[in-house]
This record gives structure tokens, sequence and C-alpha cells, in this order.
């Protein structure tokens, strides 16, 4: 029994120790955002957050989990009350099949988390691990600086806005 | 062991073939698609009853039924604003149904950018014809002549404000009514939803963790399997240790038939732990050799059916310049982010099937007919899943999960596919060749031009048992039947394969490859994208002769006015004429008419080429697209957007690599697409609104003009023609020669 932190909730977690977090999110705790891509760390699809750090969760054991703090695109926000990003999402429709979305969202996320206004060369570095397949990036990369704009917009002063 | 290795290694063992010659001169457009005097309006004319598409009910509620399926391209929406707007209520008002052979009409795939030709002219006509019927009913009670009362909101209203709801007009009167040929429309200028930019329906789910995908569906009981496939075409299983990994944690069953080995577990981990036991264990006959010495030889030896696509004569001034240049195109794969899926549940001797095919009826006769069951007994019901871009693995997966759910009857089975499994079984783009000759004048006219291309089919979709992969594979297996050309002017390998230029004298031959050394059937744009990419380089190459701007060529060589409109219209938002290069950067232009029927796109890039290493970028994209009345604005640039960055990875990245025995393109690092770094800077689309024009579809028309111009662009910053798809980094770089 391992017991996990997911979304701010302590879960009981009946499953071995090298079971992927991914499947256990998944299954054993119901949550659909972390999608299976490729098992092997290689596309994002499964990208949720580790104490600030965007993960891979198809290849994360959760015998190294316990005690730490996950949270997953069902942890943001909700469709009544989406999150910023959620919204700015929504508002770019940034999305055709929306596979990779939730994924994305995720390692957007904990990067918008440790630097609010990044550049535009900082998000499209920090978002290489993630494939999309339909071509959404320029609208994925719109939402992103969307959000990096109006926090940037609403903490600095003067003249330093993010492009 | 049948499938695709066996029509190959037939092949390969005789490489002498009968020449068929087949002589179909095919029209270069076909206009009427919103039917003929007797037709009905697109699908209505194979279901005309209007109860099949629109339903209402007494207490208000409004249903829309479509045979069409949701991949991701904004369909739903479209179909919603289109109904919406024709029965004058809000988009919100109406909820949809998608492709399910027990409730839906049968519109067969949802492919060939036919979704809103087909099912969203056949809603249109519908919801007017009943909103017509509506009013009608309204006229005697509210004591008002019919065509002075209007839709709103769900009511009959007069012009004194004086209503009568939907629902209480009687909605089950009109269940046997049939579509009449023509309907009263309403004037696009009055357009309240059409035409407007609506939010996706789907998105919202998406993007907040709800149920979105089949891949998500969680039914009670639900197990979850896994499979173990082929490690080749045509591998056959000789033994695996089927005992023991029955004997694992959480596992209910093993399943072999045949060489069709799989697993049910209680959990998907477990499942997934038990398949690599049970693929560890197998033991496999090697299957049919591939043809991995020189691929492009190897087709051309096959034996194939030539098809005379134009052949016309005209009394023309001499070429001063010939050219002619071979183009090809390597194996590509739709590489679906999320492997393909599907739950099974079979119950009382009936079978459902939650799938993500693009044809839930082809698929039900097939599964059908594997599994010697009548259709009436199958039922498909689509659900999203990850982007299928063509004929994936989606049906494959269906019908793994009905051999697994027949097998563990009651519950319903959830099958995923693992990466390498989607990688390597999945029916892929074919690789092509394209020659083109071609001459200009001493005026810089077109006055000769000669193309031929050589392709596989572009369809092996499950019209039967014989094309879902896995029936390959049973005891008692099903063979894949030998495919058959797709008839122009849509055409498969030969999409497009017509210059839409003025060219008087044109003789365009394909010569259809029927064996299939690898598994291959529909990629978006099937031929499209590597006819046009030949074409488009090889205007660029008469242009050149010519010592013409490539894109006033195109425009000397264009009569239609639409594709004037979108050539201009690309060029001028790219900035064409005052363009000036950095060092290393170059231009390129490129346009089509998708199917030459279809929908018009013109795209122009701009590439910064790394001189040292051969690594290209598109740096920046302006397109234009006309497919007709625009229905979803905004939904129209989603798809066009995506199909130039798509398409940029196939032309820039994109070769299904594989040696003797099997594909070794396995994962995202042996098959590599465009990551961020590679994504332009921008991507302008022009939509260029034809209100109350029949609709052209738009998924696939960026594909093919987008691989041309990049190529051009590159000529461009380089001075050397690339031919070859993909253009890699390597080949550019032996290409200029440092």
């Amino acid at each position: 029994m391992i017991e996990l932190d997911v979304n701010g909730r302590k879960h009981a977690i009946d499953a071995d120790g090298d079971t992927p977090l991914l499947y256990v999110l998944r299954d054993h705790l119901a949550l659909n955002g972390a999608k299976f891509g490729c098992g092997l760390g290689q596309c994002g699809a499964c990208t949720v957050i580790v104490d600030g750090k965007a993960i891979f969760s198809c290849v994360t054991p959760i015998s190294v989990l316990a005690g730490r703090v996950i949270r997953t695109v069902e942890g943001l926000g909700t469709i009544e009350q989406p999150s910023p990003l959620q919204r700015a999402f929504l508002d770019e429709q940034a999305a055709q099949c929306g596979y990779c979305i939730a994924g994305m969202i995720m390692r957007a996320q904990a990067l918008l988390d440790a630097n609010p206004s990044p550049t535009d060369a900082e998000i499209r570095a920090h978002m290489e691990p993630n494939l999309c397949r339909c071509g959404t990036h320029m609208r994925i990369l719109r939402a992103i600086r969307r959000v990096a704009q109006q926090a940037s917009r609403t903490s600095k002063p003067s003249g330093s806005q993010a492009t | 062991m049948t499938g695709p290795a066996n029509t190959a290694r037939r092949a390969f063992l005789a490489r002498t073939g009968a020449l068929v010659v087949t002589f179909s001169l095919a029209p270069l457009d076909v206009a009427a698609q919103e039917g003929g005097a007797s037709k009905l309006p697109g699908s209505l004319d194979k279901t005309p009853l209007l109860d099949s598409w629109i339903r209402l009910t007494s207490d208000g509620t409004i249903t829309v039924f479509t045979g069409k399926a949701e991949l991701g391209q904004g369909v739903k929406t479209a179909l919603i604003a289109l109904a919406a707007e024709e029965l004058g209520v809000v988009p919100a008002a109406l909820s949809l149904v998608t492709a399910d052979t027990q409730r839906t009409p049968n519109e067969g795939y949802t492919a060939g950018s036919n979704s809103m030709k087909d099912s969203g002219t056949a809603i249109r006509n519908a919801a007017a014809q009943v909103r017509e019927l509506l009013l009608e009913r309204a006229s005697p009670k509210l004591g008002v002549p019919a065509d002075r009362l209007r839709a709103r909101d769900g009511y009959v209203v007069a012009d004194d404000g004086r209503r009568i709801a939907f629902g209480e007009l009687g909605a089950e009167r009109y269940a046997e009514v049939r579509a009449k040929p023509v309907s009263k429309l309403k004037d696009p200028s009055t357009y309240a939803v059409v035409g407007k930019s609506l939010p996706r329906i789907d998105i919202p789910a998406k993007v907040t963790g709800g149920v979105a995908y089949v891949q998500d569906l969680r039914l009670p009981g639900m197990l979850h399997a896994r499979v173990v496939c082929p490690p080749g075409y045509g591998a056959r299983l000789s033994d695996a240790d089927v005992a023991s990994v029955s004997k694992m944690p959480g596992v209910v069953n093993v399943f072999r038939d045949g060489s069709v080995l799989g697993v049910v577990a209680r959990y998907e981990f477990e499942a997934i732990r038990a398949m690599r036991a049970l693929a560890t264990s197998a033991r496999w006959e090697r299957g049919t050799p591939l043809p991995n010495d020189d691929l492009f030889a190897a087709l051309r030896a096959l034996p194939s059916q030539e098809i005379v696509n134009a052949d016309r004569q005209a009394d023309t001034a001499p070429a001063a310049r010939t050219l002619d240049a071979t183009y090809t195109r390597a194996y590509q794969m739709h590489g679906s982010i999320g492997p393909s899926c599907a739950v099974g549940l079979f119950d009382n001797g009936a079978l459902t099937v939650w799938t993500h095919s693009q044809g839930v009826y082809p698929l039900r006769a097939s599964i059908a007919e594997m599994l010697r069951m009548p259709p009436e007994r199958v039922r498909c019901i689509h659900t999203e899943g990850s982007g299928c871009y063509g004929h994936n693995a989606a049906d494959d997966a269906a019908a793994h999960a009905a051999l697994l759910a027949r097998a563990v009857p009651g519950r319903p089975i959830r099958i995923q596919w693992m990466r390498e499994q989607e990688h390597t079984c999945e029916p892929y783009g074919p690789a092509m060749l394209a020659k083109h000759t071609g001459g200009v004048d001493a005026s810089g006219n077109i006055v000769a031009w000669t193309g031929a291309s050589w392709s596989n089919s572009h369809s092996t979709r499950p019209g039967g048992a014989g094309n879902l992969m896995p029936a390959w594979y049973l005891a008692t297996p099903f063979s894949q039947p030998t495919p058959k050309p797709i008839p122009m002017p849509e055409g498969g390998g030969d999409r497009n394969s017509i210059p839409i230029y003025t060219v008087p004298t044109l003789r365009i031959v394909h010569h259809f490859i029927p064996d299939m050394p690898i598994r291959v059937s529909a990629l978006r744009s099937l031929g499209a994208y590597v006819n046009v990419f030949a074409i488009e380089s090889f205007v660029d190459e008469l242009a050149h002769a010519a010592g013409a701007d490539p894109v006033a060529f195109r425009l000397r060589h264009l009569t239609d006015r639409r594709a004037r409109a979108v050539v201009s219209a690309a060029a001028t938002r790219f900035g064409w004429e005052g363009f000036t290069s950095p060092r290393g950067h170059g231009r390129g232009f490129a346009f089509a008419r998708y199917k030459n029927l279809a929908a018009y796109c013109a795209v122009a890039v701009e590439v910064a080429v790394e001189h040292e290493t051969g690594r290209t970028r598109v740096v920046r994209t302006a397109a234009a697209i006309d497919s007709g009345q625009a229905v979803n604005p905004d939904g129209l640039r989603n798809q066009i957007e995506g199909g130039i960055v798509q398409s940029m990875s196939w032309t820039l990245f994109e070769a299904v690599a594989f040696d003797s025995t099997r594909i070794t393109s396995v994962d995202w690092s042996t098959y590599p697409i465009a990551r961020f770094a590679d994504i332009p800077d921008r991507i302008d689309v022009e939509v260029i609104d034809r209100p109350g024009e029949p609709f052209l579809g738009t998924g696939e028309a960026a594909q093919g003009p987008t691989s041309a111009a990049i190529a051009n662009a590159i000529a461009h910053a380089t001075g050397v023609r690339l031919r070859n798809l993909p253009l890699t980094r390597e080949r550019i770089k032996a290409a200029i020669g440092v």
C-alpha cells in the first residue's frame, strides 16, 4: 500500500511499487487527463506535475512518489471554473484531437509556476519534450503566451513584457 | 499466413506481370455536388427520411444525427451550427449523435474532406425542410400563412408575437416524411450562426480531463487487454507460454487463436506485464522478407495496371526548353499520439464495440464477417480517439476488442495497442514515385506535359474481414483482398495527378501496383500529397526555365477565378513581391485545388537553411483557403494551420524505416516528427468565405501545397532542387555539398 497525494487529496493505493503513476491515475483514481501515448517518456501525453516539476507519469513508478505532491490537469480547474491556463486553451481553441493537450497544459503549468512570464524562446524550449500530431503548436504557444502576458502585465510595472 | 506479405512474396517471386491496360478519361471537374435534378442533397440521397437526421420530441428536445465522426477536425460543431441556423435555434439547444450503427445514417467513412459536402449538406437541407414543415403545421393554428411565420428559439413565431413551441406541433408526424430535392434554405446574408467562429463543443472536456475519448471509457466491470503482435508481416506463432502467464497477478484470460495472442486482466498495468511475459515467451516462424535494398526499383518491378487519366494533343509552338524530373516519397505513418484503442462487450450473443474507426458501418460488416455473426448482432459506436489522419490501426484494435470480448463474455474489454505496435503494424501512406516531363515555349508558356505516377493502393479500409489485420492471423485466417484503384476524379495514388494549369498537350498516366510489400492504406490526402509535391515542384522548375516569377507563372496558367484568388491572397499576405531574403533564407510557393474539384489552397513559406548542417526550418507561412461557404471560420483556420504543420513534419522529417525482416521505426526516436523547435514563428491563414457556395471540405487541402512550397523555398535558398521526400537534413546537406 502506497499513499499518494494527488490534487490535494491523499489516496492509499494497492498496487506494486513498480507500477507507473500513469496507470494508477487512470485505473485506480479514474482520472482521464494523463494519457497513454508511448510508455517510453518520448511524447509527453502523460505529463503531470510532481513537486512543481513536469514529469512523464508513464515511466515514473509510484514507489518514488510517496509524500510528494502530484498535480494532474483535473487539479487545475473544471469545465465550469477552468484555471487561467485552461481558460487560455479554450480562448485560443488550442486543440484538434486534443489527446496531447492535458499533457501540454501540465508541462506549461510547471513552467508558469516557476517563471510566470517566460519569453517565447523559453516557452518553446520548455515545451520541446511534448509531441502534438495534429499540428496545433501555434495555438498551444499562443495559449501559454496569453497567460504569460497576463502575468507580466499584472506583476511587472514597466517595459519588460514577454513577447 | 495471409496479408500483404504474401501478395508481396508472390509478386517478388513472379516479378513479371501481365500489363492490364485500362483507359479512363476522367473529367477535370465534377461540379454538381448539391445534386442533379432528381438527386437529393448530400447524404439525403441515400438516407432520405428527415427523421433520420433531425428528430424532435414533444418536450421540445431537438437531436441531430450524423453518420460522420468527430476526429478532432471540429465536424460536430460545424454540423450543429448548420442545423441550428436552419432551425432558428441557438447551437446549445441541439444535441448531436455521431456515427453509430444503431442510431445514425450510414455515411460510409469520415474521410476525403467529404463530411461537410455529404453530411453538412444533408443536415442543412433536412433542418430547413423540418423548419418548413413546422411552419406549415403552425399556420392554421395561428391563422397566419406559413410564409409569414418564422422559427425562433424552438418556437414558430408570428409577427404579432404569438407563438407555438416546436414540441406542440406533432413532432412524431413527420417521422416518415421523405426529403424533397429542393429546400427553402436561409439566405446566407441573414445567417446568425453559420460563418461566425463558434467555440468547438468538444474542447472543454479535453482541457479539463473529462471523458473525451474511447481511451477514457470506464464501463462497469470493465477489464483491460493487451495483445502481442507478430514481429513481421506473415510471421506465424509456433509457441507461447499460456499456462504461466495465466497464473500472473490479475490475469483473467490468455487468448490464443492461431497467431492472435492477447491477455485480459483486472488492471491495465497487469495486462501490460502479462503481455510482456507472453511476448518474451512467444516463438515465431519468420514472415516474408521486405524490399529493403532499392525500394523504388522494387516497386516499379511489380506488376501494375496502367490508367490513363488525361490525354490531349494540341497544335502549339514547339517547346523552347524541356525538363524532366522524378520525385519520390517514402512510406510515412499516421503516427497517432494515442495508440489505437477499443472497448468490446459481448453479451447474450450480441457484440457492441466502441471504436474510433472512421467508418462504423463498414467496420461492423467486417467484424461480423470475422466472427461469423449476423451484422444485426454487431453494433459499432464511434467514440473519439486520438487523431487518426486516415485509416490507422483503429479498426484493427476494434477487431482485437471483438475477439477478446467474445472470449470473455459479459465483461467490457478495453484494449489499447502499445506504441511499438501502433508504429509497426498500422497501414502506412504508400511509398510513391512520380515522373514529369514538360516544355515551355519561347514566350514562357507551358506547351506540353507528360506525367506518370506509381503507387500501391491508398485504401485497404475494412470493407470485409480481410482488411482487419488481426483476421490475417487467426487459425482460420482471412486473406487481404486484392485492392482496386479508387477511380478518378477522386483518385488514390493518382489523386491530384493532373495539373490544373492551362496545358495544351497533356498526358497523365497512373501505374496502380496491387501487390503491397509493406502494409498501406489511406493517409490524409492520399496521393495528392505526393502528386502536388511533384507537380508544384515541377511548375517552379518550369517557371525557372522560363525565367518567370513562380507566382506570376502560376497565375498566367490559371483561368479559374477562385484559384487565382487564393494564389493572389496567399502571395499578398506573405509579402511575396517585396520579399528580400536574408542569407540562407528562401521563399517558396505552391497551390492546389484538392482532388481538382474541392477546396482551393495556396501556401507560401519562408525557410532558413543552416548551411553547415542542412537543417531547415520553416520560419513563417501564409496561406489562403477557399472551401466554399465557411461554416466555422476559426475551425477551418485550425485545420489549415494543423495541416501545414503536419505536412511540414512529413516533408522534412518522416520516413518509415525497415530492414529485410521488419519495420524498424518502432517509436518516436526511430520515427522523428516535428517538435516545438521546428514550428514556424507564424502561420497566417486567410479564409476566403464564399457565402452560399457548396461546401468543399477543408481537412486535407493544405497537405500537398505545403510540401512543394517548402521544397521550392529550399531550392530558392540553396539553388539546389530536392525531389525525394522527406527532405531531411542529411539529404539537404549532401545536396548542397558541404
